[in-house]
């Protein structure tokens, strides 16, 4: 693929830190978090790629470091194909990357999603609310130590909180999605929700 | 000061003398998120001058499942189903999208009448959205008589799925390697003779709106998009086609065969409303171009990938008398398909618009990461910009042309 290499070429003439990223399909470069707008900036301008479908970010896993990695896809209208460049987060407890709405207004959700899923930081987002959640949630759910049942929280609205005494629930998914884990034992092996919140042996948690 | 004889009555006098006590003030209304032309439950907070839109604040995530969050709990075939319910009006090309994106991280081939019968169903799908989408948009602007047309004809390709798949609306037809199952016997025709008597009852269903006056008057000039914008927000399917962008990934990045196939991909001129509606009309002609040329030459052989092995599950007579197929099918349904490490991301040509998944697996028959890059999701993210200077009748139209599905915005 011609247009593989020149990706390539003309990102490693300006920028000699990025790298490139393992893929199974399309071109993927590895960058600096601080250096990630000027290289999407290079790739909108000289390359073609004018069309961000999607910013993201990926969760390691707890411990791991450098923990979270933003990554983004565009889409050239003209050239057709696409280009993946990801950037870690230098902080794993305070993870931030710099923001994109400047090039591409588009990039506002994708990124207010982002921060709200994953709790990374825009930096120069014009207005960084949640967007999926509610204003005020206190957790990022993608991130890997949130549990799939959820966790108890007090409804958005604090006055209808406060007159029904309700609150927000761990899912009680006794047969919910189930997962064994490969390689295993074979008795351990057995179907189960990973993180189901109580089971026949295990008490119901009060 | 008014004359006596202008204000004839007590009480428009009391009015015109009060008026100066109210200084013009902007309004705050919210529309939504249970409102018949929001589509789901959309919510606008919006700031109102008169009828004057001055700022619209769309308010997402009331359908928030956690659909990425439930993907990395279960196994890729576990996962066919959640698909059906991102936009919930095409489940069958959100299925073929799924399938697709897997494949792509476990490096498998389709055979030819496997891509075939996702070709027709994703056609199918993309019709039946798009008379969805026909409809919903007629009654938002005041047309009524064309949601009855538009729902007759979608019945009948319910009942087309349902012969298919055993089920209307949430389908979960194809598997990853494949499809559930082969086609029953004479479907082919069936779909084939729905195309043929469905083509006059969509032109004279579409005669209904593109020269009426009241429906002009609605669409024409409202909502302009200019292509930069739409490019810029990221818009993708008929919203971006029609500002004039001739993106079509089933053209230009052609996946499940597509290639073989002669279509036109509709464009539009202005960016507005009425284009947008225009496209979809002539995008469901091209549809049915699309079937019958798949129809005519509907390839025979297998439907699903025979070196899935590891993958697809094997059939059920011999699951019940092979010792190794039995082996197998346990280990597909308690370990799941086991994948290789790597990334992918893989966008499909939906009727909303691309539809986009991105893969990040460690190996195994979980994937670490799965995100789902939605259409609706980025078509509603210029809504800020687009209503802003339009009446709030206008919304309306604006919302309706963008024809989009909660399912699939909130996940």
């Amino acid at each position: 693929m011609t247009a593989t290499a020149d990706v390539a070429t003309v990102l490693k003439e300006k920028f000699p830190q990025i790298t490139g990223r393992e893929s199974l399909d399309w071109p993927a470069f590895n960058v600096p978090g601080d250096q990630a707008p000027a290289v999407l900036q290079c790739l909108r301008d000289e390359c073609a790629f004018d069309l961000l479908v999607d910013v993201t970010a990926v969760d390691w896993g707890v411990g791991q470091s450098p923990r979270f990695t933003v990554v983004w896809h565009l889409l050239s209208t003209t050239r057709h194909t696409y280009v993946r460049v990801a950037a870690a987060c230098a902080d794993d407890a305070k993870p931030s990357m710099p923001s994109v709405t400047g090039l591409w207004p588009g990039a506002n959700w994708h990124e207010r999603e982002t921060y709200d899923m994953f709790g990374i930081v825009f930096t120069g987002h014009p207005d960084l609310r949640r967007i999926l959640m509610w204003e005020g949630y206190p957790y990022f759910p993608l991130r890997k130590e949130f549990p799939l049942a959820g966790l108890d929280t007090s409804l958005p609205d604090p006055e209808v909180a406060d007159e029904t005494g309700a609150r927000v629930k761990p899912a009680p998914y006794m047969g919910g999605p189930f997962v064994a884990a490969p390689g295993g034992p074979m008795d351990e092996a057995e179907p189960r929700a990973k993180d189901q919140s109580w089971t026949e042996r295990q008490e119901k948690p009060s | 000061m008014t004359d006596e004889y202008t204000f004839p009555d007590n009480a428009a006098k009391t009015a015109a003398a009060a008026a100066p006590e109210f200084p013009p003030e902007k309004m705050s209304i919210s529309m939504g998120p249970s409102h018949p032309s929001t589509h789901g439950v959309l919510r606008l907070q919006m700031e109102l001058d008169g009828e004057i839109v001055t700022k619209a604040d769309p308010v997402v995530g009331y359908l928030h499942r956690g659909d990425e969050k439930i993907a990395e709990n279960m196994t890729y075939n576990q996962f066919v189903p959640y698909t059906d319910r991102l936009d919930y009006l095409a489940p069958l090309a959100n299925n073929v999208a799924y399938a697709i994106a897997v494949e792509r991280l476990a490096r498998l081939e389709m055979p030819p009448r496997c891509q075939a019968i996702r070709v027709i169903i994703s056609e199918m799908a993309r019709i039946s959205s798009h008379l969805m989408g026909l409809g919903a948009f007629g009654i938002d602007v005041g047309a009524w008589t064309v949601f009855l047309y538009t729902f007759t004809e979608r019945e009948k390709l319910y009942r087309l799925f349902e012969e298919l798949t055993g089920a209307r609306f949430t389908t979960s037809y194809t598997r990853i390697g494949g499809v559930a199952r082969d086609v029953p016997e004479g479907w082919p025709d069936r779909v084939n003779a729905f195309c043929d008597q469905f083509l006059p009852i969509l032109e004279e269903t579409l005669a209904l709106l593109t020269r009426n006056k009241i429906f002009l008057d609605r669409t024409a000039g409202i909502g302009v998009i200019a292509k930069e914008d739409a490019i810029a927000y990221g818009l993708t399917g008929p919203n971006l086609r029609g500002c004039g962008v001739p993106l079509d990934l089933r053209k230009d990045r052609p996946y499940s065969g597509y290639e073989q196939y002669e279509f036109d991909v509709p464009v539009g001129a202005r960016g507005d409303c009425y284009d947008r509606y225009l496209c979809r009309g002539e995008e469901m002609r091209q549809s049915v171009r699309i079937l019958k040329q798949v129809l005519r030459n509907f390839p025979g052989g297998e439907w699903y990938a025979k070196d899935a092995k590891r993958i697809f599950a094997p059939p059920k007579d011999k699951i019940l008398t092979s010792m190794e197929e039995l082996i197998q099918n346990f280990m597909l349904v308690t370990e799941g398909p086991q994948m290789p490490p790597g990334e992918v991301y893989f966008e499909a040509e939906n009727p909303k618009g691309a539809l986009g998944f991105y893969i990040v697996s460690k190996g195994g028959g979980v994937p670490w990461r799965l995100k789902i890059r939605s259409p609706s999701f980025c078509n509603l993210s210029i809504l800020p910009k687009v209503c802003v200077g339009a009446m709030l009748a206008d919304i309306v139209s604006i919302l309706g042309s963008f024809d989009f599905v909660m399912g699939e915005c909130d996940r």
